[in-house]
């Protein structure tokens, strides 16, 4: 095969992977790596089920080829959890019950993390917006766009926290 | 009890489920596996004249590819219906094959499996099956395809009629119609939609040792080794095993087998290694089973006062090409059970035509055949509500069957046993302010919006099969298991039956290991669907769980010396009655492991069996508020409010999940999804940019309670919960366009809602004229 030399950082990880140059980031990421937490909905970028962050952007890793990921950084909710420490996103998704079947919630979650990260105080109207690329069939989206506000209201408290300490 | 039954406790799947470490059928690989992918017809009708699969044989990578000519031991798809007409004739339900044989009837119908090294060798070379028909006419349309001059689909049977289905009495109403004060008539559209779980069908399937394994989604694993073993391979039952891990949502057309799985089994028995399937996005809107799509005419007598004395409901109802697993049983039986819904209805007439037209089959979608009966009577209410110049609440009342007269038998001989229709409204408009709703509209009249306000009231005959099965063990170490034929798909039984347990035993819910969608497992069962798994998999559970309390007590009563009349049973712990000696469950249960206690251990079957031809009748009342503005027709969904009686709430979290669910997969069919095929056939909603379902930006908070009627027939008091919200939604919000058009003498609009349809209505332009 005509191989493509790819590395890349994953979840914090360095990885180094050989693969097709048509070949997704999907693909590699679920075939290559071993990380099957991003699913395949659609394959055409309308349903977010295989949503990952990319240097800090939210994408449709079905749409971007794997060998695009060279000298980046890719998040995908593998990575979400610190160890066996839940994120608050996922907290709060088991709080409030925000999944059912559970395909699409990977997908969710990284859309979730990507808002957040870039807008720690949404309004609902901003976070049913945000996760407007994702495609939920079971929960009709009323827990998730609670467990995403509830989860926004924790890490605020906790960022506080931390730079209260900080000043002392 | 902290984690028992009524308490909203977290979901035991969901840890696995938030990391990315559910194992879903594609994330199943197996050494050495191959892949397949499917060549399909993209021809609506036409007689196979050739099927050429020289280049797609000689294609890098291709192993092997299939047609019907190479699967002839290969049974096909059977259809459970059993149905006559009146006169006795059986519903004519075609032969189903696998790949297509002699005909193609419909686009997407599979025509040849092509085996290759890689997933995208094998697409490559499907692509290269060269198929040639003689073009047959497309019969699309349902009154086209009742017409006598139509194309026949099924040349052999004459005609496309598959059943004429009646029930009720024609003459009692023709004589409720004569004696009415008032005739009320609606034409109503229940448009084609595609399920569309997120998940895209996938298969693993592996021979080997003369075993079948079959890695597959499903609604329950046992249901699927039958239809494999009897009606496709004919092969003994323990030759096929059936394994759905995680299942990426069902509604209804996972309990399906559908053709790809079996033939993954039929390569890999031929090939001597495993072989995988994963359907794409546009197979699965051509190829995963339709649900609903109906054309009716209903007709309501009533008196000078606004009671109903009788109706006439006529229904066209399009099966497909041929009859999925349930087919003509949906829009017959399964909403006929439930005809005429919530209303006493004096005299009534019911006609169902299921049609074969050249589209893909239709099969259960949640609620499957409820919630157009609902849409039938809920439309009917509001615009006799509108013709008497009755309030929409007041006709309702006047109409519903009262809680005093059940159990109460309807047309179809279904004993509807519980329900307080009228308080269960009346906690729905309180809830909403219906009373309010004057002070909101001119709100909007001012803003220049149209704002409307809808009722849908909704009654389900929900149950399914009456026979459900579980086994509960008890290990020495004190721990659970529970072996359910149910199968939850999201519904989270690992939790609610966990719960169940929890409550029977007194033991801790982390001690209890659910197993459920394995035939090495589950030798009986169901499956999950029509709201089946609380009332049966949750009963079933429950008794198998005191089947074994009662085990224990007998072995409990030697370890103490004693009689089983003395000894009682708590928390886990089996006591004598003076309290002078006890022994712990795991005890009981290690010394049941021994051969002084036969060696079994604690471990009890339960069937539960729930009677033939009784149900459980989860009904509810929803109100949709919506703004219309009339420069651009866009709809927003101001306020939703439900108030469900689903009986006993097990957990409030998983049943406001369900609701919230199925309301949304309701207002998604009011509102936007539409599956279309155009006149020659082609569908032309073949992506999620086609077929819109709804996103969360347009979606609105749903306002869930409960309306708690215990149900008199089972000892949870349970009556399910999952499709609900699919009956309620679409009535309420069709009622709510209109109440908001009513000021532009608008009477009637069909779903979809669209912006277009909407914008049409409000400016008074012609609604079949497309734009552009």
């Amino acid at each position: 095969m005509n191989g493509v030399q790819v590395s890349t950082t994953v979840n914090g990880d360095v990885e180094e992977f050989v693969c097709h140059p048509g070949e997704t980031l999907l693909e590699v990421l679920r075939n290559r790596l071993g990380l099957t937490g991003a699913k395949e909905g659609c394959g055409t970028g309308d349903c977010g089920a295989c949503s990952v962050i990319v240097d800090g952007q939210l994408v449709c890793s079905c749409l971007v080829l794997g060998a695009e990921v060279e000298g980046r950084k890719v998040a995908t909710v593998e990575g979400l959890a610190d160890g066996n420490r839940l994120h608050p996103l996922q907290d709060k998704f088991l709080e409030h019950a925000a999944l059912q079947c559970g395909i699409c919630t990977p997908g969710f979650l990284v859309a979730a993390k990507a808002l957040l990260d870039d807008n720690p105080d949404p309004t609902e109207e901003e976070i049913r917006y945000a996760l407007a690329g994702n495609l939920c069939r079971c929960t009709g989206y009323d827990k998730i766009v609670r467990a995403v506000d509830a989860a926004a209201a924790e890490l605020r408290k906790s960022s506080k926290k931390k730079a209260s300490g900080r000043k002392k | 009890m902290k984690f028992g039954v009524g308490q909203p406790v977290p979901r035991l799947e969901d840890p696995r489920l938030i990391t990315g470490s559910g194992r879903f059928t594609d994330d199943v690989n197996l050494p050495d596996q191959l892949y397949m992918a499917i060549a399909r017809s993209p021809y609506p009708h036409g007689s196979i004249a050739s099927i050429d699969t020289d280049a797609a044989e000689a294609a890098a990578g291709v192993v092997a590819v299939y047609t019907a000519a190479d699967i002839e031991s290969l049974g096909g798809m059977p259809c459970r219906a059993v149905l006559k007409d009146r006169q006795g004739n059986p519903c004519f339900i075609p032969k189903r094959p696998l790949l297509a044989e002699g005909r193609v009837r419909f686009v997407g119908e599979p025509v040849a499996a092509v085996v290759a090294r890689t997933r995208t060798e094998a697409r490559d070379a499907a692509e290269l099956v060269l198929l040639e028909v003689e073009d047959l006419p497309a019969v699309v349309d349902l009154n086209a395809a009742a017409a006598a001059e139509a194309t026949v689909l099924h040349e052999a049977h004459g005609s496309n009629l598959a059943i004429h289905y009646e029930n009720g009495d024609e003459a009692a109403w023709e004589a409720a119609a004569a004696a009415a004060a008032h005739r009320v008539q609606v034409s109503l559209v229940n448009n084609r939609v595609a399920p569309s779980p997120l998940e895209p069908r996938a298969a693993v399937g592996h021979y080997a040792n003369g075993t079948f394994t079959l890695y597959n989604p499903s609604q329950g694993a046992f249901a699927q080794q039958g239809v494999l073993a009897r009606a496709i391979f004919d092969e003994p039952l323990e030759s096929i095993r059936v394994i759905s891990g995680e299942t990426g949502g069902g509604f209804g057309i996972r309990g399906e087998v559908h053709p790809e799985a079996a033939l993954t089994l039929f390569a890999s028995r031929a090939l001597g290694a495993p072989v995988k399937w994963h359907g794409d996005r546009s197979e699965m809107f051509l190829s995963d089973s339709h649900g609903r799509d109906n054309l009716t005419r209903a007709d309501l007598a009533l008196d000078e006062s606004g009671r109903a004395l009788g109706v006439r409901i006529e229904t066209l109802a399009n099966l497909g090409a041929y009859c999925s697993a349930v087919g003509p049983f949906v829009p017959t039986m399964a909403g006929g059970r439930v005809v005429g819904t919530v209303y006493r209805l004096p005299a009534l007439y019911h006609s169902v035509r299921c049609l074969y037209t050249n589209t893909m089959p239709v099969a259960a979608y949640r609620g499957a055949g409820r919630p157009e009966a609902c849409y039938v009577m809920e439309r009917l209410m509001d615009e006799a509500a509108r013709q008497l110049g009755i309030g929409r609440d007041e006709i309702r009342r006047r109409n519903f069957i009262p809680s005093s007269a059940m159990p109460f038998v309807n047309h179809s001989g279904v004993s509807i046993s519980s329900g307080e229709f009228e308080a269960t409204m009346d906690l729905a408009l309180e809830r909403a302010d219906w009373a309010g709703f004057e002070r909101r509209r001119r709100r909007s009249e001012g803003l220049g919006r149209l704002r409307g306000i809808g009722l849908g009231y909704y009654v389900e005959s929900s149950g399914g099969g009456p026979e459900e099965e579980a086994r509960v063990r008890i290990h020495p170490d004190g721990s659970a298991e529970v072996i359910v034929g149910t199968y939850s798909h999201g519904q989270g039984h690992e939790t609610a039956f966990a719960q169940i347990l929890s409550d029977t035993f007194g033991i801790e819910f982390d001690k209890i290991r659910f197993i459920q969608g394995d035939t090495a497992f589950v030798k009986f069962g169901g499956g999950t669907g029509g709201s089946r798994s609380s009332q049966m998999g949750g009963i079933a559970v429950k008794r198998a769980g005191e089947g074994v309390i009662e085990q224990g007590r007998a072995v409990a009563a030697e370890l103490l010396q004693s009689e089983p009349g003395r000894v009682t049973y708590e928390a886990a712990v089996y006591r004598l009655d003076d309290a002078s000696a006890q022994v712990s469950l795991a005890d009981v249960a290690r010394a049941a492991e021994t051969a002084q206690f036969g060696g079994e251990g604690l471990a009890e079957t339960h069937r539960y069996d729930r009677g033939a031809g009784t149900y459980t009748f989860p009904n509810g009342a929803h109100v949709a508020e919506v703004e219309i503005d009339p420069d651009t027709g866009v709809l927003h969904i101001c306020r939703y409010t439900a108030v469900d009686d689903c009986g006993r709430v097990i957990n409030p979290l998983l049943a406001a999940g369900q609701v919230h669910g199925g309301v949304v997969q309701g207002l998604g069919q009011a509102l936007l999804e539409n599956v279309v095929y155009d006149t020659d056939g082609q569908l032309l909603t073949g992506s999620f940019l086609d077929y819109a379902m709804p996103f969360a930006d347009a979606m609105p908070d749903v306002d869930v309670s409960f309306n708690e009627v215990l149900d008199p027939n089972n000892e949870l008091g349970v009556k399910g919960i999952g499709e609900g919200g699919a009956c309620g939604a679409p009535p309420a919000l069709v009622n709510a366009a209109l109440h908001a058009l009513a000021s532009r003498g608008v009477t009637a609009i069909d779903m979809p809602l669209t912006p277009e349809k909407l914008w049409r209505a409000a400016n008074g332009l012609s609604l079949q004229e497309r734009a552009g």
